[in-house]
């Protein structure tokens, strides 16, 4: 039998997850946030068809310090896997403990009951029951061992298309954000030139009539009319002397010395190790890399926060509310019950960005105006230029092939910096990002490498295909000029990118059938298989401009194939896609439409990556590329007709998939490109100077 | 005081805020129209529009005093088969964008009750979405001119 979730194991009381209201509605409590991509409309179905009640009566509560089970972190496509089973089972022992009550007050035999919408039934029962007559108490349990679970040939919701996701009215037409949320004063930061830079001077007179916050170098003002906030900023600003302090970065680029300095770590099992790398020899060899990236969320980051008694109260959409309640304690210096954090809902969030770093700038604010609900938003110029960022990478393949045209030996090895940033009560530093400006400073993490399976730089870095002889290594570049942190997908992307690129040349020297040549390799796998043949099947093949790759995000969660269709301008060098398809296997489908939103988002997203997107600095590591047209994203008119097909596995459990696509989508862009070119374009992003440089040589 | 209509509705705000930008004045208190968002303040991205007598514009950066005696129109107001079909087929994901692609789409749908795909992606290319939920909004709206 299945081991009971994690989740309920560190929360087992049944209240805490599920609650019965008297007007007919079940509340489902989860410790996961939406960060953007409709979680929570689709833990409420797990939820509705776990206890047979209508889909409408379950509203789902999430992220509330002191409310909610404490589940970490929203990332890594884990919420449904998680806090998916975690409802499920509670939901299930819910439903059992109710029928239980029924049989008792009825005298009947619990077996012989049936739910409808919550309605009790079964021969004998002559009176209305419904499970709101019988939860005049709280449940009073506590789950220690696993409750069988509905069988999933009975569902009617999970898996059925036209759910509809509730919140989408409100927010289309309403307030619905962090950003709406009133708030009596309005509050903005006045920035330094960069995280190397420390005040000197400030004119205190400008600020007037606003409140204003100094700290060190941390630097806000508020006032209650939020333009007011917004111009009286801008005026500090221009006040403001600053001194950059230390030595400027040593460039940005993976160079050589940094490639050198490196700690290396072969995988052994999946799990970087502290052993020397073996040598393999190779006779094909190829370099791919990817620049800094930005979230560049729609929305700059935005917090709530009041400070009344000694207590602090905060709104925010951090990804963390509990780790960030204990950093938010220790850099104010108070206990972490004293904080309450509830998550409300931002903009689409695609890893750490700046919403735990708004939420200590909105509580330093709150503190020096006690009993005032201030609202802190970044300006947009901030939110590009201060986000902790998607690090670069610099991926080497090498492989020999046999005679037969297959992989004979294979190398990969995995350069870069940390993708595992977040604020962290156990970490060695505080990593929110005004911390480093106060007057007692605290200093952030010294990036240490992640040495779990499929984490930060070598997500994705072991190939999904099987070679006879192979060594991935993880080489771990401690000085990062700049400030990264988690992006979606982490390692897997670059990775992704790297193998499914060096597979396409690999089966191009060969002579063999790209398609064919992964076949080959893949035979062990009868699930990558499948979407490998259904990618084909939906999109007639790799006819003309189109490419292909696929791969399992950190290998054991969704597995997707991508191919796309490219045109390339001939006169402007400009690579557009005009269409794209997804094969995915995320085991069981929870919702089919919602699951097809995240696979597409996340193809688009990376197209983005991989077609525009790289964040540009001056010498002192401050990002230049702080607005939408020095960092440009997709538009409309250059995103991709898709077409998704969904392989359902209502036996398996259900698989993470926001990130799935991100890798097979960067690696099919590739490959489509060579199709169309016949050049081999190893370095993101794939502008139209990259192109004719590559044409060039 | 500076009177307008919002939504078909009387608003007003003070004269004192002729200078700021629209956006400001709707998401202020006195109006309270939180629908369009801010998303750079500097017509980049697209999330703060609305309709000005019909016409789109960026209320990130067009001073409120120039909707003295005109109709302002927001995502909240346009309840129509545009804003309809997008949000019945969970055209988006976060939702930050959709006001303003709403406000965008019903401008174009006004003018050209049945574009064609090409059309809709361009006239929606003022607008930003990160989410990159642009196939699904270009399918429902194609669906909406019948396409
Ligand atoms: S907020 Fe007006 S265009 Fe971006
Ligand atoms: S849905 Fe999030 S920005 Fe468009």
């Amino acid at each position: 039998m299945k081991p009971l979730p994690h989740a309920l194991v560190a929360t087992p009381s049944l209240d805490r997850w599920i609650r019965l209201t008297g007007d007919g509605a079940v509340i489902a409590f989860t410790g996961k946030v939406e960060i953007g991509q409709g979680i929570l409309a689709a833990l409420g179905t797990i939820v509705a068809e776990e206890l047979d009640v209508a889909r409408r009566r379950v509203q789902v509560v999430s992220g509330h310090t002191g409310h909610t089970p404490n589940e970490g972190v929203t990332a890594g496509s884990m919420s449904i896997e998680t806090s998916g089973a975690a409802l499920r089972q509670a939901s299930a022992w819910a439903r059992c403990l109710l029928l239980q009550r029924a049989a008792t007050r009825l005298g009947v035999a619990e077996d012989n009951l049936t739910v409808a919408d919550g309605e009790i039934t079964g021969p004998g029962v002559n009176e209305r029951l419904t499970y709101w007559n019988l939860a005049d108490r709280p449940f009073g349990f506590e789950i220690r061992d696993r409750m069988p679970e509905k069988a999933t040939s009975a569902y009617r919701l999970v898996g059925r298309d036209g759910q509809r996701r509730a919140d989408i009215l409100a927010k289309a037409t309403a307030a619905a954000f962090v950003h709406d949320c009133a708030a009596q004063l309005h509050a903005r930061m006045v920035r330094p030139p960069s995280l190397r830079h420390r005040l000197i001077e400030l004119d205190v007179d400008v600020a007037a009539p606003g409140r204003l916050v100094v700290d060190g170098s941390f630097v806000a003002v508020a006032h209650p009319v939020e333009f007011e906030a917004e111009r009286l900023a801008q005026r500090i600003a221009g006040s403001a002397r600053w001194l950059r302090i230390g030595s400027p970065p040593e460039g940005f680029d993976i160079d050589e010395s940094r490639r050198e300095t490196a700690e290396a770590f072969p995988l052994r099992n999946g799990v970087p190790s502290p052993v020397p790398r073996r040598q393999v020899a190779t006779t094909h060899r190829a370099v791919y890399r990817r620049p800094f990236l930005m979230h560049a969320s729609i929305a700059p980051s935005a917090a709530i926060a009041v400070w009344r008694d000694g207590a602090l109260a905060i709104e925010c959409s951090s990804q963390g509310i509990e780790p960030l309640r204990q950093v938010v304690a220790l850099v104010l210096g108070i206990d972490p019950d004293a904080i309450e954090i509830r998550h409300v809902p931002g903009a689409g969030c695609y890893g750490h960005n700046g919403a735990d770093d708004a939420a200590l700038d909105a509580a330093l604010v709150a503190r020096a105006v006690p009993g005032h609900r201030v609202s802190l938003k970044w300006s947009r110029e901030e939110e590009h230029g201060f986000e902790p960022l998607g690090p670069a990478m610099h991926v080497e393949m090498g492989a020999s092939l046999d005679a037969e045209g297959r992989v004979s030996s294979w190398t990969h090895d995995a350069y870069g910096f940390t993708h595992v940033a977040r604020p962290s009560p156990g970490a060695s530093g505080v990593d929110l990002l005004s911390a480093r400006f106060l007057a007692e400073p605290f200093e952030p993490t010294s990036p240490r490498p992640a040495l779990g399976p499929e984490v930060g730089i070598h997500r994705n870095a072991l190939p999904i295909y099987s070679f006879p002889d192979q060594e991935v290594t993880k080489h771990f570049v401690a000085d990062a000029p700049v400030r990264t942190s988690a992006l979606r997908g982490l390692g897997a992307q670059g990775n992704v990118f790297a193998i499914e690129s060096f597979m396409d040349e690999l089966a191009h020297s060969a002579g063999v059938d790209p398609v064919e040549f992964r076949r080959r390799h893949l035979r062990h796998d009868p699930r990558a298989l499948a979407v490998l043949e259904a990618v084909l099947k939906s999109s007639g093949g790799l006819t003309g401009h189109r490419g292909l790759a696929l791969a399992r995000y950190k290998n054991r969660q969704c597995c997707a194939a991508v191919v796309a269709e490219v045109s390339v301008d001939p006169e402007t060098a400009e690579i557009r896609v005009p269409r794209l398809w997804i094969a995915a296997d995320a085991g069981r489908v929870i919702d089919p439409d919602g699951l097809t939103n995240q696979l597409e988002g996340g193809a688009v997203q990376a197209l983005s990556w991989c077609l525009k997107e790289a964040v540009s600095f001056d010498a002192d590591g401050a990002v230049t590329s702080r607005d939408w047209s020095s960092y440009p994203i997709l538009r409309f008119s250059e995103a991709p007709e898709i077409e998704t097909v969904l392989l359902d596995r209502p036996e398996l459990d259900p698989l993470g998939a926001g990130e799935a696509t991100v890798g097979p989508t960067s690696g099919a862009l590739a490959n489509a490109v060579f199709a169309a070119t016949g050049l081999r374009i190893g370095d993101l992003p794939m502008t139209p100077d990259r192109l004719r440089e590559a044409a060039a040589r | 005081m500076i009177r307008f209509r919002l939504n078909g509705e009387a608003a007003q705000f003070d004269d004192s805020e002729r200078d700021m930008p629209l956006l400001y004045v709707l998401r202020s208190p006195a109006v309270g129209e939180m629908t369009p968002k801010l998303g750079c303040g500097i017509e980049q991205c697209g999330t703060c529009r609305v309709l000005v007598d019909g016409e789109p514009a960026y209320a990130c950066t067009l001073p409120a005093g120039a909707v003295e005696g005109r109709h302002v129109e927001t995502a909240a107001g346009l309840d129509t088969p545009v804003r309809r079909a997008l949000i019945e087929s969970n055209a988006t994901q976060c939702g930050y964008c959709l006001p303003g692609i709403i406000v965008a789409a019903e401008a174009l749908f006004r003018a050209n009750p049945r574009p064609s795909g090409a059309e809709i992606a361009t006239a929606l290319d003022s607008q930003l979405c990160r989410c990159g939920s642009h196939p699904r909004v270009l399918r429902a709206l194609l669906e909406v001119a019948g396409r």
